[in-house]
């Protein structure tokens, strides 16, 4: 175990855990974003007209079928080169793209969600004649949203799991802290491990936490 | 813009260098997912805990830490540790192929287990060998199950690729910063850039279906063509957790 130091790996903790506080935040922010602009997006696709319909479809298409991190770097520099944005912190930036990336994929489960809703249902509120906001409101979303709350938490840990992506835009997250604190103490094995392993602690549990709501919302 | 397509023009054998990096990760880790997800999805289905209990751990491990951990682990830490030094390319495949791996192994291990009831019975009737069940019966079912979920998660290995800038590769990532300094243009280049990227996303979804299409031609089932446009746009979602 000569590559194993444990007082480097007690120094390297508090930092880590540090760094680990940008990262809930990040995935929090994200998470609060991707939520309501994916079930903007889901809402706003099935109601537009089939003939303006196809471009939001394909800049969502865009959007969830290119990489995070070059994404993140593009708006990132976009921000640095205008004279009024420059002053955004990066993390703000990088919770406003990692939102919009993962909205791209909630949206697809919401419409999963109300496609799911029965088909009675949508001929009671047109026998009802509900205005289209009310029917939303009150019909649709109460059921879709059961069937989509397990999958949206899926996407907040799948997210949880990308944030380590933002370093590309320097923040200091708990994967840029490990490296930092490698680069300085030369400390790699128990930073990085100690990184996976916080990682590990958050994830695994939360997963779990998901799977018994999948199956405790399920039965309905 | 025209000033734009001439610097474009000239740094093409560049942008071509960084997406055959791209290309290489991509495919190095898609044979690997996909032979890690077989051999791990196959062996958390196994009778004896002494082989599905490792193979699930091994799944969860991979799925719960992030893949930049685990690139950065292979990189930095594996020399210390068993001093061996893999390079940069060798770190990036394996890091992709056990990270989207470990997804698939899930993908694959519910598969195998939605394959109707029925045709296990039948197959035990039968008195087939659990090795010729699994692989002339099973599998083939489950794979024509497995492949529209294991399509978004190689969509996802090729959008992972861009990690590899992070430990020293040239990949597209890298190349279209480089034109991005040639030609002072942000939004220009990295449209360019998230464009190649697009077209290879979709050329993945174009070759997945093809997959699909024989997998359920060979179990004599008969196939919904999908419109051209209609590949990314309206991808149906996973039906698989994700995380």
């Amino acid at each position: 175990m000569s590559w194993w130091n444990w007082q480097s790996a007690l120094d390297a903790l508090p930092l880590l855990l540090q760094g680990f506080g940008t990262t809930l935040v990040a995935t929090i922010g994200g998470t609060v974003i991707a939520v309501f602009l994916g079930l903007l997006i889901a809402v706003l696709l099935r109601t537009l007209p089939a003939w303006v319909n196809w471009l939001p479809k394909l800049v969502v298409a865009f959007i969830r079928n290119t990489p995070l991190i070059v994404q993140l770097v593009f708006i990132y520099t976009l921000f640095s080169m205008n004279e009024a944005l420059i002053q955004v912190p990066a993390l703000t930036v990088g919770i406003l793209v990692i939102g919009i990336h993962y909205s791209t994929y909630m949206s697809e489960s919401y419409r999963a969600g109300i496609d799911a809703v029965p088909q009675g249902q949508w001929e009671a509120i047109s026998a009802l004649s509900l205005p289209p906001v009310r029917s939303f409101r009150s019909i649709v979303l109460p059921q879709a949203l059961r069937a989509t709350v397990p999958s949206l938490g899926n996407y907040a840990v799948a997210m949880f799991k990308d944030t380590p992506f933002l370093m590309a835009i320097y923040v200091t997250e708990l994967v840029r802290t490990a490296e930092q604190i490698g680069g300085r103490t030369f400390a790699y094995t128990e930073a990085f491990t100690l990184a996976g392993l916080i990682f590990l602690a958050a994830s695994y549990p939360t997963s779990l936490l998901i799977r018994r709501l999948e199956k405790s919302l399920a039965t309905y | 813009m025209g000033d734009n397509l001439t610097l474009l023009i000239d740094s093409l054998p560049q942008l071509w260098d960084g997406l055959l990096i791209t290309l290489q990760l991509t495919v190095g880790g898609a044979i690997g997912t996909v032979l890690i997800a077989i051999v791990l999805g196959l062996g958390m289905l196994a009778p004896t805990g002494w082989i599905s209990v490792p193979c699930r751990v091994i799944v969860e491990f991979f799925r719960g830490t992030s893949l930049l951990v685990q690139l950065f682990w292979f990189f930095y830490v594996l020399p210390i540790v068993l001093d061996i030094d893999l390079g940069p390319l060798t770190c990036g495949i394996l890091a992709l192929a056990l990270n989207y791996g470990a997804y698939s192994a899930e993908v694959v291990r519910s598969s195998i287990v939605h394959v109707p009831k029925g045709q296990w019975e039948a197959s035990m009737a039968l008195s087939l060998s659990p090795a010729r069940r699994m692989f002339r019966v099973i599998f083939p079912q489950g794979w024509a199950l497995m492949i529209p979920s294991l399509a978004t998660l190689q969509i996802q290995l090729l959008k992972g690729t861009a990690v590899a800038s992070f430990i020293t590769l040239q990949d597209l990532n890298d190349r279209i910063d480089i034109l991005r300094q040639a030609t002072g243009d942000t939004m220009f280049s990295y449209t360019v850039g998230l464009l190649i990227y697009f077209v290879l996303a979709w050329l993945i979804q174009v070759g997945m279906d093809a997959l699909e299409r024989s997998a359920k031609r060979r179990l004599g089932r008969g196939d919904g063509k999908k419109g051209l446009f209609s590949r990314l746009t309206g991808r149906p979602e996973a039906k698989v957790v994700t995380a």
